[in-house]
């Protein structure tokens, strides 16, 4: 047996990181199609502010996370609606809102920097019981959905006026991809970090979009890249004393460059 | 009346107070081909998209199969001038694109099944692309991708189809190829709406014409009551333009 698998902190992680992995492109793709990548760090750093409002008054980080981060998809969504054509700017003020805030709340807590840093760039030793099964649970959630939804969100992401005449509801199931993006990106600060999810939600869904033929294999190939870059960077940053989520995010940044100068042609 | 298909009554509908149609009247049956013709901005595509309740009228009514749009979705083909704004990068093959307007028949939260393939393979079959239903739709022209936006609205067998500008930017052979096709779904019985700046092909496909001047909404006439003289201003753009 590996010595890695002998930690029971790092089997934990394991399981965490693997269910995050799969859960992440399946959020990943119709946000990546629907150009609207910048929301997971818009998501992210309110779930920041979350996770110092949770450290201060003293409830878990990630369910102050979760709070955050949904009360953010929610403000970008209206505020999309407010600035029309430059909707862009939306993600900008809400993750704004969210760094300020969390800068603020951090000058509290005690050992602020500490806490607030483990969840920036993710922690593998930190999980604890209560944080593992609520991972696992919200990440089932996610996956459950987005497996109830999958020909929901292609007509959406394809087509979404022709979506909408064909009945599908729109604005219901855009707003479930949102608060589902908000529970994935608050589970994974714990371990990938809440300024390296947004990568894992991007990344694996761009290198697979290079080269998959189809919207099927599109997914297929974003979750295979994902968790592999997830489970090899957990390898590689135990065995040379790295940090998981930022092992992970440029793991994954080399094989999108590999994939790209040695892509087959279409 | 069984036949009927569409009833439109007194339509009215202005954007920001510039009236774009003003009581706008007419009826079609099974069968019928309705031409709608006109300059730019004179309210072609707002007429669409209100029977597709993607607006909503200021005042009078549309009936669809003798009730309203939700009911009637079902028999309600579109196709858009997609191929012009697609984003040709989008991974998605032909088949999954067709497979994609079968939610009105399916329902929230249900898989695809094999019997849903099939009504795939048999639509792209009418358009004549069942060869390419693996390809990605970004791989293709757009006279093919155009039809694969005809085989999407045909998947649900749709009883009136609605076509807005369906060959705007595509290459002769193909326009020629798409119009022979939508002959024959009128041919075997299928009602068809269309817009196109092709005013010609229009007056030679279509049974009933909607005319918009450059103002609105003019008249809707019967290919039969119009005489040489009239089509022949119609075709000099006399009936598009009323000061002209």
């Amino acid at each position: 047996m590996l010595d890695i698998f002998t930690y029971p902190f790092m089997i934990k992680a394991f399981f965490v990181a693997f269910m995050i992995a799969l859960c992440a492109p399946c959020i990943g793709l119709p946000i990546v199609l629907k150009r609207f990548s910048a929301i997971g760090d818009a998501t992210s750093h309110s779930a920041l502010g979350g996770i110092a409002f949770g450290l201060l008054i003293g409830i878990n980080p990630i369910i102050g996370a979760v709070v955050f981060s949904i009360v953010a998809v929610l403000s970008v969504e209206r505020l999309r609606k407010a600035f029309g054509t430059y909707h862009e700017i939306a993600t900008v003020i809400v993750m704004s809102a969210g760094i300020g805030l969390t800068a603020v709340l951090s000058a509290f807590i005690k050992n602020g920097s500490a806490n607030i840093s483990s969840f920036m760039f993710g922690s593998i030793v930190a999980i604890s019981d209560f944080e593992l099964w609520l991972s696992l649970i919200l990440c089932a959630v996610v996956l459950v959905m987005t497996f109830l939804l999958y020909k929901e969100n292609f007509a959406i992401t394809f087509d979404e006026e022709a979506a909408a005449l064909s009945g599908i509801p729109v604005r219901l199931i855009n707003f479930i991809v949102m608060l589902l993006t908000a529970i994935l990106v608050s589970v994974a600060s714990r371990i990938v970090g809440a300024l390296m999810i947004s990568s894992l939600l991007v990344i694996p869904v761009a290198n697979a979009m290079l080269i998959s033929k189809s919207y099927k294999q599109t997914l297929t190939l974003s979750i295979v890249f994902s968790e592999f870059i997830t489970l090899a960077g957990l390898f590689v940053s135990f065995y040379m004393n790295l940090r998981p989520g930022g092992t992970i995010v440029l793991m994954g940044v080399v094989i999108l460059v590999i994939t790209a100068i040695i892509k087959p042609k279409k | 009346m069984n036949n009927e298909v569409i009833n439109v009554e007194n339509l009215t509908f202005e954007y920001t107070d510039t009236a774009v149609l003003k009581n706008v009247n007419f009826k079609l049956y099974k069968g019928d081909f309705l031409g709608i013709i006109g300059a730019n901005g004179a309210g072609k595509s707002t007429l669409i998209k209100l029977i597709l309740n993607l607006l909503t009228p200021d005042s009078g009514k549309i009936e669809l199969f003798g009730t309203d749009f939700a009911k009637a979705r079902k028999k309600i083909g579109y196709v858009s001038q997609k191929a012009n704004s697609f984003n040709s990068d989008f991974p998605a093959t032909v088949k999954e694109v067709v497979r994609a307007n079968l939610f009105a028949e399916k329902g929230l939260f249900k898989p695809y099944t094999k019997k849903d393939d099939e009504k795939v393979l048999s639509a792209l079959e009418l358009v004549g692309m069942t060869q390419y239903r693996n390809k990605l739709i970004g791989s293709l022209s757009g006279g093919e991708q155009q039809r694969v936006f005809i085989a999407r609205a045909l998947v649900r067998e749709p009883e009136l189809l609605l076509m807005d500008e369906p060959t705007v930017g595509i290459d002769a052979k193909s326009v020629h190829d798409i119009m022979e096709i939508i002959k024959n779904l009128n041919r075997n019985g299928m009602t068809i709406i269309m817009t196109n700046h092709d005013t010609p092909t229009l007056l030679e496909v279509s049974n009933k014409l909607l005319i918009f001047c450059e103002h609105g909404y003019e008249e809707f006439v019967t290919m039969s009551d119009l005489s040489l003289e009239r089509i022949s201003d119609i075709l000099a753009g006399k009936r598009l333009h009323k000061h002209a």
